[in-house]
């Protein structure tokens, strides 16, 4: 479980997050949105310990995670895959050592045979042919990019996803293809998701809850229907604009 | 009446300065001790040396051969030009040697490299920073020290010395030959002025030098390359900033090896 206390966070004198409460459930969607530049992506990394907050408190698995020292924070991240905006490959290597980089068993990650193994296995999750792993980032399409972060992310079989922005940049289908996976993936593997994302028809495929942070608060949480049926004011904006001004029904 | 606001008042200005540099200085032993803690992570670092080696050395030849070359010719030349029929032809020799290697071929070559690697290394690490890339590695539970800072600073260290080395020979070679187009130096003599007031301890020096200079010029600008933000410009400025800051320290570092290793 992941749970977020009264977090807040500030860069010099912009207040990005100001007591912030969110609990993930095991094996839960949770779709984060927000406008931009509200704080989504620094709560993720807030989460893997990026980022410490001023105040609060950041607990996963019931470990704090500004309290973990060097060990136990890299044992923590080796429990959670995140999955970067513009995919965060290293562009000096091909796929197969980037993925192969996720695979977060040291005994594994030096064992040949189980990398070419697993490499395979994780781009056949994301529908991506073997040959794909001789290439280089720069080879790649936009939704290919992505779709190679999360083959990174679930390499080391997490127990955790988290998505930055997973389908920004791409066109619709390639955008149904990436919710696609994060639902398939969640269902497959099991996994507790949190998904950071502008796109509020994405979050509705995807998600079990939905929460919106705005003002450096979440000011709504609850399933796709209870959010639909929100009377808060910033739910009703965001929603219309991407749905048009219609009465959603409870 | 009060005194209008002293916009002279220097203690805002030099406080921030001050405090910038220990925050600099801070960062820099941080990123140290992460090096000295995942020393132990070989498996990972030693076959990226041995890329980075290959970077730096068979990268860097041409140019290291070409300034330590043109070092040996002028200084050759300018010699040829002060020299009265007062002195002895062979100090000839001994003055292009003693210059070669105590100065110009560590120093030149580390100026060089500084420009060549230095920039190149804050611009990746940099590059790497403002893409995530760096995050991406903590993410995944490894050291980035282990994977991209200790393989630069270890080949670096390695093979910069070797460089220096070849710049001392092509430029003390660059000068003999030169210097027997305006002088009339022989053979004979210039060896015996080399080797008259040569030195083992003055190779050592030199690989002391350049030893010292090779840590200063990875370790700076890793440590910009690691700290960039704000996305090109960010990139832009570690560059700029690891090539004049690594251009600065070599030459202090200088000035103090001389002090302490030639003048006690």
């Amino acid at each position: 479980m992941i749970e977020l206390r009264d977090v807040y966070k500030r860069f010099g004198t912009q207040v990005i997050l100001d007591g912030v409460n969110l609990t993930v459930n095991e094996g839960e969607t949770l779709a984060l949105l927000g406008p931009s530049g509200t704080g989504k992506s620094v709560l993720l990394k807030h989460i893997v310990g990026l980022i410490r907050p001023d105040r609060g408190q950041v607990i996963v698995d019931g470990k704090e995670v500004r309290k973990l020292n060097r060990h136990d924070l890299r044992d923590l991240r080796e429990t959670i895959g995140y999955v970067f905006q513009n995919g965060a490959l290293f562009d000096s290597q091909s796929v197969y050592e980037n993925i192969r980089l996720g695979i977060t068993d040291e005994a594994k990650y030096l064992d040949d045979d189980y990398c070419h193994e697993r490499v395979a296995r994780c781009l056949k999750m994301v529908n991506l042919s073997p040959e794909t792993a001789a290439k280089y980032p720069a080879q790649l399409s936009g939704g290919m990019r992505k779709r190679v972060g999360i083959s990174r992310a679930i390499a080391g079989t997490p127990k955790y996803l988290l998505y930055d922005e997973p389908t920004s940049g791409l066109d619709p289908v390639n955008s149904d293809i990436i919710d696609d996976l994060v639902k398939s993936l969640a269902d497959g593997l099991g996994v507790t998701s949190i998904m950071v994302t502008h796109d509020v028809k994405g979050a509705f495929r995807t998600a079990d809850r939905i929460a919106l942070l705005t003002g450096g608060k979440i000011v709504q949480i609850g399933t796709p229907k209870e959010f639909m049926a929100s009377t808060v004011p910033e739910v009703r904006e965001f929603l219309e604009r991407d749905f048009g001004n219609v009465t959603f029904a409870a | 009446m009060t005194a209008p606001s002293s916009t002279l008042d220097l203690r805002r200005p030099v406080g921030k300065f001050v405090l910038n540099g220990l925050a600099h200085v801070g960062r820099l032993s941080l990123m140290v001790g992460e090096m000295a803690r995942t020393i132990g992570e070989w498996r990972i670092w030693l076959p990226r040396t041995f890329t980075e080696m290959w970077n730096i050395g068979v990268g860097s030849f041409p140019i290291v051969v070409l300034v330590s070359g043109f070092a040996g010719a002028v200084t050759a030349l300018q010699t040829g030009y002060q020299f009265s029929g007062n002195i002895p032809y062979y100090v000839v020799g001994t003055l292009i040697v003693e210059s070669i290697v105590l100065e110009l071929g560590p120093v030149l070559t580390a100026l060089v490299l500084a420009g060549r690697i230095g920039a190149r290394y804050a611009a990746e690490l940099g590059t790497m920073r403002v893409t995530e890339q760096i995050d991406a590695l903590e993410t995944l539970g490894r050291s980035p020290a282990s994977h991209l800072v200790i393989p630069r600073v270890l080949a670096g260290a390695i093979m910069i010395p070797v460089l220096v080395v070849f710049a001392n020979v092509v430029g003390v070679y660059a000068g003999w030959v030169s210097v027997q187009a305006v002088l009339p130096v022989t053979d004979a003599d210039f060896t015996y002025g080399a080797r008259v007031f040569w030195r083992p301890f003055d190779a050592y020096y030199s690989i002391i030098k350049a030893f010292a200079f090779a840590n200063c010029i990875t370790i700076i600008s890793c440590y910009m390359g690691f700290n960039t933000q704000q996305g090109a410009e960010g990139v832009g400025k570690s560059t700029t900033g690891a090539v004049v800051s690594s251009c600065v320290m070599i030459l202090l570092l200088d000035t103090l090896l001389a002090k302490l290793l030639l003048n006690q």
